[in-house]
């Protein structure tokens, strides 16, 4: 993987709002934690080397998701051109995780930073196929112009963070 | 229609220019200048419309196998499909679903779909408390009002609006103003009832027929919640909405958000293969994690037809079913950006593309109240992310609406003047009127200057207003005594010995009878430039007839005129057209009412006035024959819609910048003249409002020339401006001395 499609990913991403940080294997979890703000919960990663910094719980309540302003889940890809991230729809609740908080902070791997549109739903068809799974892009925060003028946060997060971890 | 039935819709389009106009046009035109920024952005943006279009023509074709292959793919999910036939066949079935789920709530998402089987007020009826979820949706729901966008449903509610609305119903303990507060207030009491909720109701934008998987465009988030939150999930989906394969959903995705909004992407596009895996979140049991015990979800896909296959059985409206309700067709529409759907729309949809669905659906008497707002100006057809031809299919059904029609009382006045090839219940009055203008311009011209005279005379103008619709506060154009051809075949002839090209210029009816100047200048422009120009006696190309939905007679005229001309362009000539109208029905019109080789002559050998002189010059003629410009001046440009379309505006722009003008182009889609639309009395406020935009650009630039590239753009601006535009041809013409 060059740089480049991080570079872009990035810069795409910036344009719809997100905040996006690069961080090592190793710092990974301190680099979660500082984006993170209380109450918060959280959909395991699915890596060995990067997991979710301790005292972020998983398996939430109701009650839990509907208190925590943060919720930290994996991105599966990302689409450079775009600046979206994909979220699976996991059992372990990746999609109301990532979707009832104000803040979303969504963990990714720079090698899963895919090109264009293409290559994602290249991807999209191979897995679907083989699974009968679902997932979401996500580009930027929710957001509605229906009130008369662009507002965050209409019914889903109002801030999204990605930390991609080379 | 009768002159009562004029006055009543010229009252409706007049309130609604006042209560919604402003809301509507402020924000169509944001969605219009976004979706310009937007798609130039794509490198390859033509290639994706054109993929787009060949999955739409390939899933169209493939439906009944894909709709098989689909329902396989949903059942071995664990999903249930049901194919209803009509709206009331999918309301009993949604109906047991929630009866068999006991369902005291059912939330929604967004959905066209669930508006045409019109499902809130069928579950409503059995106990079921329906809510909407998007936002705009939900305003109209608590307003009581139908949408008047296909995409933004509450576009003609103003923030001001909506806040008096919900301060009067919610009293809330400080009023609510800003658009923040508003959405904040309005996701609170969303979520409490989304967390009561038993069945989350979707509609959904494309479905994969190899994974069962649906696409659900949106940017609230809203429909993952609807979809997440309670463990019934109904989606409806028209038929159409299948394509092959996952693959298939990326040109759409690239597409719908661009095209409508303005969006490069929606902030979601959910792609779910229900059942989906995210455990439910069921807030009557709070405390326990979510993640425990096995999600007992459900999900019913129910396939609407109501209307769709007949739909693809017919050559016609066969093309609205590639349709991704993305709103382009509005947000680009002159007319519907200062209407609004209210006006410009039948009983679900609005916009261009809705004729096709509502005379597919509903039937021609819905299609019939608001098809005449289509212009066929074809701005939309170059906006269409999947290239339909929305102008034809807007013809074809006002041709049928006029064969369901009964004579009018008044047509034996018009008998003599509308020698046209009508048949069936025909045309009304004024249609058969504006149809047949060619006539009217042929006995203009022989009784010029009395006609002139009479028409403009205030009895006359009251009687075809009261008889035929004409608008009084219409002036009617001056027919010239002396035609073009008539010009032409007076004057010595100036055959050059050995021309460069051999031209022979088509006389519009227009130009012929009543601007006549203007292809006088044509002529000598193309003879300065070493152009042998021949113009022959030719009928009108029918685009008069074509406007009121008069096919038969357009047919006839278009063979007449591939008679005329089809021999001079066997002998090497190019046909010049200065009416870009008319050039637009050989170019592409002619396609749907010419055998194939014959269409294909003509369009391929015919060219816009000044894109012909463009080309002349590229070409090694020299400019300098033209009229030179002293000094510095200005010219305001006005290019034709038709012109746009066919991307033949940029060489009027040029060669005008050539010869040393600055020039300003007008910003707007449509003068909205477009033909005889504005000349109608029904229309005569809206073409105004419309022309409105045209002329405070125009009256603010203060230029030395102002030029329009069609006459009734010409009409129209003379209207607003005070003064006739000149045809940029005649700001290039070398003085003729004749």
């Amino acid at each position: 993987m060059t740089a480049e499609p991080y570079d872009r990913f990035a810069s795409r991403a910036a344009d719809f709002g997100v905040e996006v940080t690069r961080t090592s294997v190793e710092d990974a979890s301190t680099t979660i934690e500082t984006l993170v703000e209380e109450p918060v919960v959280g959909a395991p990663l699915p890596w060995a080397d990067v997991t979710l910094p301790e005292g972020v719980p998983t398996d939430p309540t109701p009650t839990e998701l509907d208190e925590a302003v943060t919720g930290v889940t994996a991105a599966a890809f990302a689409i450079a051109d775009y600046g979206s991230i994909a979220l699976r729809a996991t059992p372990a609740g990746t999609e109301p995780v990532s979707l009832f908080p104000d803040r979303h902070v969504a963990v990714l791997r720079e090698e899963d930073v895919l090109p264009d549109m293409a290559a994602a739903f290249d991807r999209l068809g191979e897995t679907f196929r083989a699974t009968s799974g679902s997932a979401v892009l996500a580009t930027g925060p929710s957001a509605t112009a229906d009130m008369g003028e662009l507002v965050k946060g209409a019914h889903g997060p109002k801030a999204v963070d990605v930390v991609v971890v080379r | 229609m009768s002159s009562k039935g004029h006055e009543a819709k010229a009252a409706r389009i007049r309130e609604l220019l006042e209560t919604e106009g402003e809301a509507v046009a402020a924000n169509t035109r944001g969605f219009n200048t976004g979706r310009y920024e937007s798609v130039a952005k794509l490198d390859d943006y033509q290639r994706l419309r054109q993929e787009a279009r060949e999955i739409k023509e390939d899933a169209i074709e493939r439906l009944p196998e894909l709709l098989e292959e689909l329902t396989e793919a949903v059942e071995a999910n664990g999903g249930t499909v049901y194919v209803a036939e009509d709206a009331a066949d999918a309301n009993r079935y949604v109906a047991e679903v929630c009866e068999d789920r006991d369902a005291e709530r059912l939330v929604k998402s967004k959905s066209m779909t669930s508006e045409e089987i019109e499902v809130n007020d069928h579950l409503e009826s059995r106990g079921v408390d329906v809510v909407e979820t998007d936002l705009g949706e939900w305003v109209l729901q608590v307003a009581d009002e139908s949408p008047s966008h296909i995409v933004a449903p509450a576009i003609h509610k103003s923030r001001e609006g909506i806040a008096d609305l919900f301060n009067e119903r919610f009293q809330p303990d400080e009023p609510l103003e800003t658009a923040e507060e508003l959405t904040m207030f309005a996701r609170e009491q969303l979520l409490e009832r989304i967390k009561g909720a038993d069945v989350g109701m979707t509609g959904a934008n494309f479905l994969t027929a190899d994974t069962g998987t649906m696409a659900l465009v949106t940017s609230e988030g809203n429909a993952r919640k609807t979809v997440t939150v309670p463990d019934t999930h109904i989606a409806v989906a028209g038929v159409e909405k299948i394509v092959p394969s996952v693959e298939d959903l990326q040109p759409f995705v690239e597409l719908i958000g661009r095209s409508g909004t303005g969006q490069d992407i929606t902030s979601y596009i959910s792609l779910l293969t229900p059942p989906v895996e995210s455990p439910t979140v069921d807030f009557d049991d709070p405390e326990t994690p979510i993640t425990d015990g096995p999600s007992d979800r459900e999900f019913h896909l129910v396939l609407i037809d109501n209307g769709r296959l007949a739909m693809r059985e017919d050559d016609t409206l066969r093309e609205t079913l590639y349709c991704i309700r993305c709103s382009a067709c509005s947000n680009t529409c002159a007319n519907f950006q200062s209407v609004g759907g209210h006006a410009f729309g039948g009983e679900t949809y609005s916009g261009g593309i809705a004729t096709g669905w509502e005379a597919g659906v509903e039937g021609l008497d819905t299609a019939a109240e608001f098809n005449d707002l289509c212009t066929g100006c074809s701005r939309c057809v170059e906006a269409c992310p999947v290239k339909i031809d929305i102008p034809w299919i807007n013809t074809v059904v006002r041709d049928r609406i006029n064969r369901s029609g009964d004579p009018g009382q008044f047509d034996f006045l018009v008998d003599g003047l509308t020698p046209d090839a009508e048949s069936g219940g025909g045309p009304d009055l004024q249609k058969r009127l504006f149809g047949n203008f060619e006539t009217l311009a042929k006995l203009g011209s022989t009784f010029a200057p009395l006609s002139n005279w009479v028409a403009n005379a205030g009895p006359v103008k009251g009687l075809l207003e009261r008889t035929v619709g004409v608008d009084r506060r219409r002036e009617f154009p001056a027919f010239q005594r002396e035609t073009l051809v008539e010009w032409f075949e007076d004057r010595d002839s100036l055959v050059p010995a050995d021309p460069e090209r051999k031209a022979v210029f088509y006389p519009d009816v227009y130009t012929n009878h009543m601007l006549v100047e203007r292809g006088k200048a044509a002529v000598r422009t193309l003879e300065a430039l070493g152009a042998e120009v021949v113009v022959p006696r030719a009928p009108g190309a029918g685009r008069a007839p074509l406007s009121q939905g008069m096919i038969a007679t357009t047919r006839s005229k278009a063979e007449r005129v591939a008679d005329a001309l089809g021999p001079y362009v066997e002998d090497g000539y190019d046909v010049v057209v200065l009416e870009p109208s008319d050039l637009a029905m050989f170019r592409e019109d002619y396609e749907h009412l010419l055998p194939e080789a014959e269409y294909e002559l003509l369009a391929e050998h015919s060219y816009e006035v000044v894109e012909y002189v463009y080309g002349l010059v590229a070409n090694g003629a020299d400019a300098d024959a033209l009229a030179s410009v002293d000094g510095p001046a200005s010219v305001a440009y006005h290019s034709h819609c038709q012109q746009r379309t066919m991307g033949l505006a940029e060489h009027t722009v040029a060669v005008l910048e050539e010869r040393g003008y600055d020039v300003t182009t007008s910003d707007v889609e449509c003068c909205g003249m477009a033909g005889s639309f504005g000349y109608k009395e029904q229309y005569y406020d809206l073409s105004m409002d419309v022309g409105e935009n045209l002329g405070e650009q125009f009256r603010a630039l203060d230029v030395d020339h102002v030029v329009a590239s069609g006459t009734s753009c010409t009409d129209q601006l003379e209207d607003l401006l005070g003064d006739p535009p000149r045809h940029p041809v005649e700001l290039l013409a070398p003085d003729g001395g004749d």
